[in-house]
């Protein structure tokens, strides 16, 4: 007899629960049915960011605003230093930053997410994956404001953007994707070691320096090739060439700023799925 | 009638290993260092077996209680069937969508209002959103919260967060349900309509897995249980065999409390308790005493640091496992004072307020504000007959944890209409 609160008499799922295998990959199937709470989790973020700070979504604008602001302040009024192409240091800082926020963003909340969640975890079984998952949408949002604010700026100073503007997504992308794999392998380790989330701090701000945001990586002499290996360099030279059509960024740093980006990714998430059902254990 | 196996475990164990010394989380600076000064060494580790060779199978349409001491594992067992943590060892096999609620709320929001929360704790527990669209005014219903439902819940009181957080978790439909004393929570006329639902749920054909202290609510809900003790699995079969086991344990490891065997004794040890009995109201030894008369609570115990002071209190339990009553000295600024090497302690109640039943009491020594001993089944006596109240009956332990003595009256009519109403009587 077919029941419909039981399910008795249709096919039923069949679950199979045993030790962890030592190569467990991350399992998307799961994940894809767990998108209603991939969602709902990425919506609580966003919603909770606003209706926590006073200025509310005002702040999502004041803050890439007064980043960049203070920048151009520090580079182009202190320290006198020259945009390439005769481009107005605001462009270029506020440029730099849209793809800095991509990624500073990106890793931070990802890094957060299981330590932020930790009742969750002990209590709930869901692929943990969604956590760290799940703050990508906050970051996408900050970025899609950010966006048009680029294009106003581009307008007030008359600033004609090249056909190359079709790539810009690839990019963010890549920015992203890298803080989400870092930020993902980050937050699986602070579950185990606490004071993970001391040294993050410590490794974003030595990388906004070592980035072009607030300068040109044309100024770049001699040591261009080291100062390339930070993938960051890379990434925000590429969008401000394919936006502004400013700086010079060969193919050789575009495949090396993907793979990094692919690599970091793969690493962080096989990882954290190797990790991820001894996370209850010790939360 | 024999249906489908649904859960089926074979020889499940859970590990866990604590690093010796580690007090809270570990951190990267410290294991770094550690690597530094002793690169070959491992640190050692402590291991302990929260659940071991544990084997059962469950048919569709059960409704089992999980029983045990704490300790005992069932809290770690449910977290491996609902997937919160991995076995260690051995596997489980599961028919059907499984939903677990070990807490009522989790990851409610204070900053959300209602109406989001029910969203957001229902994708936590499993539900599809068109699942939770399609249920969501009966849940507000059941929860009794429609006014504010558009109200962020920390302007909830506790009793309306509660309320919704348990009406989410209680429209959950899954096919096997979970669940972990989630009953404990609420007012009195909440925790029946709680237990109600517990019940229409149990009597829906679906698989409940009810892990609970309070006996009475596992008689009540479940045909079957499982008794664990230390991880094992001690029996598993119908709910009143079961019961009767785990009780008649509890009663039994009362003979061993004061050994060193004694698994669930806590206490530094400065003061220890030696042996415990219970006098009558003759002042002699018994197994039983009488409600309505005196009784005598008589302690023992030996004083191997010479502290000079002491506080004793006890917690007085039924044979539901609920707590009756506590006997503290501290509340009338009492303590023990000048203690011997050895000495006797002796607590009188002038009149047994217990209904008839079985009774367990744990006791617990503080000196200096920490537990020197604790011993939680101490003791266990009986209440056979009673003299408290006019006839001999009690309430039943169900409704009544102690006694309290009380008048009635009458008068015909209500308020001021008393005398208007009287003679219509």
């Amino acid at each position: 007899m077919p029941d419909a609160i039981t399910g008795a008499g249709y096919a039923q799922e069949r679950l199979v629960l045993e030790p962890v295998a030592p190569l467990a990959l991350p399992d998307f199937i799961e994940i894809w049915r767990h998108r209603d709470l991939l969602l709902t989790l990425a919506a609580r973020d966003l919603k909770v960011r606003y209706k926590q700070t006073a200025l509310g979504v005002l702040w999502i604008v004041l803050q890439p605003l007064l980043g960049a602001g203070i920048l151009t302040y520090v580079f182009g009024e202190i320290a006198n230093v020259r945009a390439p192409g005769g481009l107005p240091i605001f462009l270029l800082s506020f440029s730099g930053m849209v793809v800095w926020s991509a990624f500073s963003s990106t890793i931070s909340r990802t890094a957060s997410a299981l330590i932020g969640n930790a009742q969750l975890i002990s209590k709930v079984y869901f692929p943990r994956l969604i956590l760290p998952l799940s703050t990508i949408l906050s970051t996408l949002v900050d970025v899609l404001v950010m966006l048009p604010m680029l294009a106003i700026f581009c307008i007030v100073y008359r600033w004609q953007p090249p056909w190359t503007i079709v790539f810009f997504p690839w990019f963010i992308l890549i920015a992203m994707a890298l803080g989400s794999g870092i930020g993902t392998w980050m937050a699986g380790l602070a579950v185990k070691y606490r004071d993970v989330q001391y040294v993050l701090p410590v490794i974003t701000q030595t990388l906004f320096w070592a980035s072009p945001i607030a300068y040109g990586a044309s100024r770049v002499g001699k040591h261009r090739t080291l100062y390339f290996l930070n993938p960051l360099a890379g990434t925000i030279e590429g969008f401000r060439w394919s936006v502004l059509g400013v700086g010079f960024i060969s193919p050789w740093e575009i495949f090396y700023t993907a793979a990094t980006a692919a690599v970091a990714m793969a690493v962080g998430y096989f990882w954290f799925s190797r990790m991820e059902r001894s996370f209850a254990d010790v939360i | 009638m024999s249906s489908e196996v649904v859960i089926s475990a074979q020889g499940l164990g859970k590990l866990y290993e604590i690093q010796r010394g580690q007090k809270g989380h570990l951190t990267l600076r410290e294991t770094f260092m550690r690597r530094l000064q002793h690169p070959f060494e491992r640190p050692a580790k402590e291991q302990f077996w929260a659940l071991r060779d544990v084997s059962f199978d469950i048919r569709a349409g059960d409704v089992v209680g999980i029983i045990g001491r704490n300790g005992a594992g069932k809290s770690t067992l449910l977290k491996v069937l609902s997937r919160i943590t991995a076995p260690t060892e051995g596997r489980v096999e599961l028919v059907g969508r499984v939903g677990s609620l070990l807490e009522v709320g989790t990851g409610f929001h204070p900053e959300l209002t209602g109406r989001e929360n029910v969203f957001l704790n229902g994708a936590i527990l499993g539900m599809r959103r068109v699942e939770i669209a399609r249920r969501f005014d009966e849940i507000v219903d059941f929860a009794g919260v429609q006014q504010f439902i558009d109200t962020p819940v920390k302007k909830y009181s506790s009793g309306m967060y509660v309320r919704l957080a348990f009406a989410v978790a209680a429209h959950l439909e899954t096919e096997i349900l979970i669940v972990d004393e989630v009953l404990a929570v609420g007012d009195i006329d909440f925790q029946r309509k709680c237990l109600g639902k517990m019940q229409e749920v149990a009597g829906s054909g679906r698989t409940v897995l009810f892990v609970s202290h309070n006996m009475s609510a596992v008689q009540r809900l479940c045909q079957r249980a499982i008794l664990l003790r230390t991880g094992k699995l001690v029996c598993a079969g119908g709910v009143d065999d079961v019961v009767r086991e785990y009780l008649g344990h509890l009663r039994d490891s009362a003979a061993t409390a004061f050994t060193g065997e004694n698994p669930d004794r806590v206490g530094n040890g400065v003061l220890r308790i030696t042996g415990a009995r219970v006098l009558n109201e003759l002042g002699h030894q018994a197994t039983h005493v009488r409600a309505g008369q005196p009784a005598t609570l008589e302690f023992t115990y030996r004083n191997p640091s010479g502290s000079r002071s002491a506080n004793m209190f006890m917690t007085v339990y039924n044979q539901l496992g609920s707590a009756c009553t506590q006997f503290d000295m501290s509340l009338n600024h009492q303590s023990v004072k000048e203690l011997g090497e050895t000495g006797t302690i002796r607590c009188r109640i002038p009149s047994v307020p217990f209904p008839l039943g079985e009774y367990r009491i744990a006791v617990a020594v503080d000196v200096d504000g920490e537990h020197a001993d604790l011993v939680p089944n101490a003791l266990v006596f009986s209440v056979e007959s009673s003299t408290f109240f006019e006839t001999p009956r009690t309430p039943p332990a169900t409704y009544c944890a102690v006694m309290v003595q009380h008048d009635w009256e009458h008068e015909v009519g209500v308020g001021e209409e008393k005398v208007a109403t009287a003679g219509m009587g």
